[in-house]
């Protein structure tokens, strides 16, 4: 085992709380990405242009302006309404941010906004022979969309969720400037310690390598598998 | 009999944006009826046939399905759609269409693709289904590709195994919307056959084809469309032989 200057273990844990808030980021992006491409195709112009503000917003802001913004502007918003309910409604309600929890909002926004343009495009890229076979069938419109729609939509949005997915993994890095211990956060301050940049963060380098790498694999075995009926290069 | 009419169309239009498709046409089927829909592209006859499903909603006019009138109300904006979205979806499983680019879906097999609509719509308990599946598989001759899927079939096995999805509907009346168009010459034949074959039986069959045989051979009825409205219409002896307008003397004239 690398000697991490007795570092090794927190370097792992952090390695954890990394792929946990990559997870639980990725699933609030994906909800929120089949919410906002749902609105844009619904035809209802509100939840168009809401779907739309949210997506333009989010992609023009940077990363980190919007973690800064949602971590310290967060607790703001929350203290103001937490008195708000106190002297108006006798409420005691509170609710502290901290950095996983930041975090994780951050992202997740962030991503369900991309995911957003990518299920867009994968419901549009679903032929709409298909769904029309479904009508004439006599299928409900949810039946329509669950047995057909979704799982064609699946196959065509997979190669860009598995992108967004790698970016995501990445961007989870950023947390550690608003105080996560994730592994970079305690790769920095370990190097800062012991003077060692390079023993410290080419580890961390390479554990990300290794999960974008293994998500690399399990997307293309999922792939496989929703592509099924496919013919190649059709 | 009206009342026992399985499908019965009076004065259908449809507009496109100004453009009128369909200016009043009007159909009486009787069970058994086979009726050919033949016409130049653009004429309106596959606008036609979707109408009668509501894949298209009819401008004006009226669709009856076996003696019920499709009720239609106007929206805000004034324009006429299904009163009852339930009532559509059950008129819709009595009549069950087959597309000329087969629209099987292609992430089931041809089993699943043929349960699915009689399951979850007709709700028939899955064992009976797979056995009716079954039977139309044999029917139409593809029993032994019922585990493919889709892309891994010639165009007329996709066409017979879409054929076998409609009839495990066990429809009132089965649409065909030129279900030979997208297929390899040497193909077309084997479709033809199995639909001439339930023509036999005497199912009830509308069929937009541009195969002069099929309509002259095995229809009962045969609608020459022209421009949005018929042009000529009757048995087939009637219209192939004895045409009274000079378009379908145009339209069957020797082209070289």
């Amino acid at each position: 085992m690398l000697d991490l200057h007795g570092y090794g273990p927190s370097i792992l844990k952090g390695a954890v709380i990394t792929v946990e808030l990559a997870l639980l980021s990725l699933l609030l992006a994906v909800v929120l990405g089949l919410i906002g491409a749902s609105s844009k195709l619904s035809g209802n112009r509100g939840l168009y242009a809401g779907a739309t503000a949210y997506t333009t917003l989010i992609r023009g802001v940077p990363d980190l302006v919007m973690m800064l913004l949602l971590y310290y502007g967060g607790q703001v918003l929350v203290n103001k309404l937490s008195d708000f309910l106190y002297y108006e409604f006798n409420v005691d309600w509170f609710f502290q941010f901290d950095p996983f929890i930041s975090g994780v909002l951050t992202i997740g926004l962030i991503f369900g906004a991309y995911m957003t343009e990518t299920f867009r495009g994968a419901f549009l890229a679903v032929d709409s022979g298909q769904i029309e076979a479904g009508k004439a069938y006599g299928f409900t419109r949810w039946h329509t969309f669950r047995r057909i729609m979704f799982p064609q939509m699946l196959r065509h949005a997979l190669p860009g969720v598995g992108n967004n997915w790698q970016v995501l993994l990445k961007t989870t890095a950023l947390v550690s400037i608003i105080g996560l211990t994730d592994m970079v956060r305690v790769a920095e301050q370990a190097s800062k310690a012991e003077h060692a940049p390079f023993k410290f963060f080419v580890p961390v380098a390479v554990v990300y390598l290794l999960l974008t790498a293994g998500s690399e694999l399990f997307i293309r075995w999922v792939n496989s598998r929703v592509s099924v009926g496919v013919v190649k290069g059709d | 009999m009206a009342e026992n009419a399985p499908l019965i169309c009076k004065d259908i239009h449809k507009t496109f944006n100004d453009n009128e498709v369909l200016k009043g046409i009007s159909l009486e089927t009787r069970k058994g009826d086979v009726v050919s829909l033949i016409g130049s592209s653009g004429s309106g006859k596959s606008t036609f046939l979707r109408c009668i499903n509501l894949l298209e909603t009819p401008t004006a006019g009226e669709v009856i399905v076996h003696g019920e009138p499709i009720r239609f109300k106007h929206n805000r904006r004034g324009v006429r759609i299904p009163a009852d979205n339930k009532q559509v979806e059950l008129m819709r499983a009595k009549l069950s269409m087959v597309f000329q680019s087969f629209n099987l879906w292609s992430h089931m097999t041809v089993m699943e693709n043929i349960i699915e609509a009689p399951m979850h719509v007709l709700k028939v308990p899955k064992k009976e289904a797979i056995e009716r599946a079954e039977a139309y598989l044999h029917k139409v001759g593809i029993y032994e590709r019922k585990d493919y899927y889709p892309s891994h079939m010639s165009g007329g096995q996709q066409q017979r195994a879409a054929i076998a999805r409609a009839l495990a509907m066990e429809p009132e009346v089965m649409l065909f919307d030129e279900p030979t168009s997208a297929l390899d010459p040497e193909l077309v034949g084997e479709v033809l056959r199995v639909m001439q074959s339930l023509a036999e039986e005497g199912r009830t069959m509308i069929v937009v084809t541009h195969e002069m045989a099929f309509a002259r051979d095995v229809s009962s009825q045969v609608l020459f469309l022209h421009q949005g409205r018929i042009e000529e219409q009757g048995t087939p002896d009637k219209v192939f032989d004895n045409p009274d307008s000079e378009r379908m003397k145009q339209f069957l004239a020797p082209k070289f």
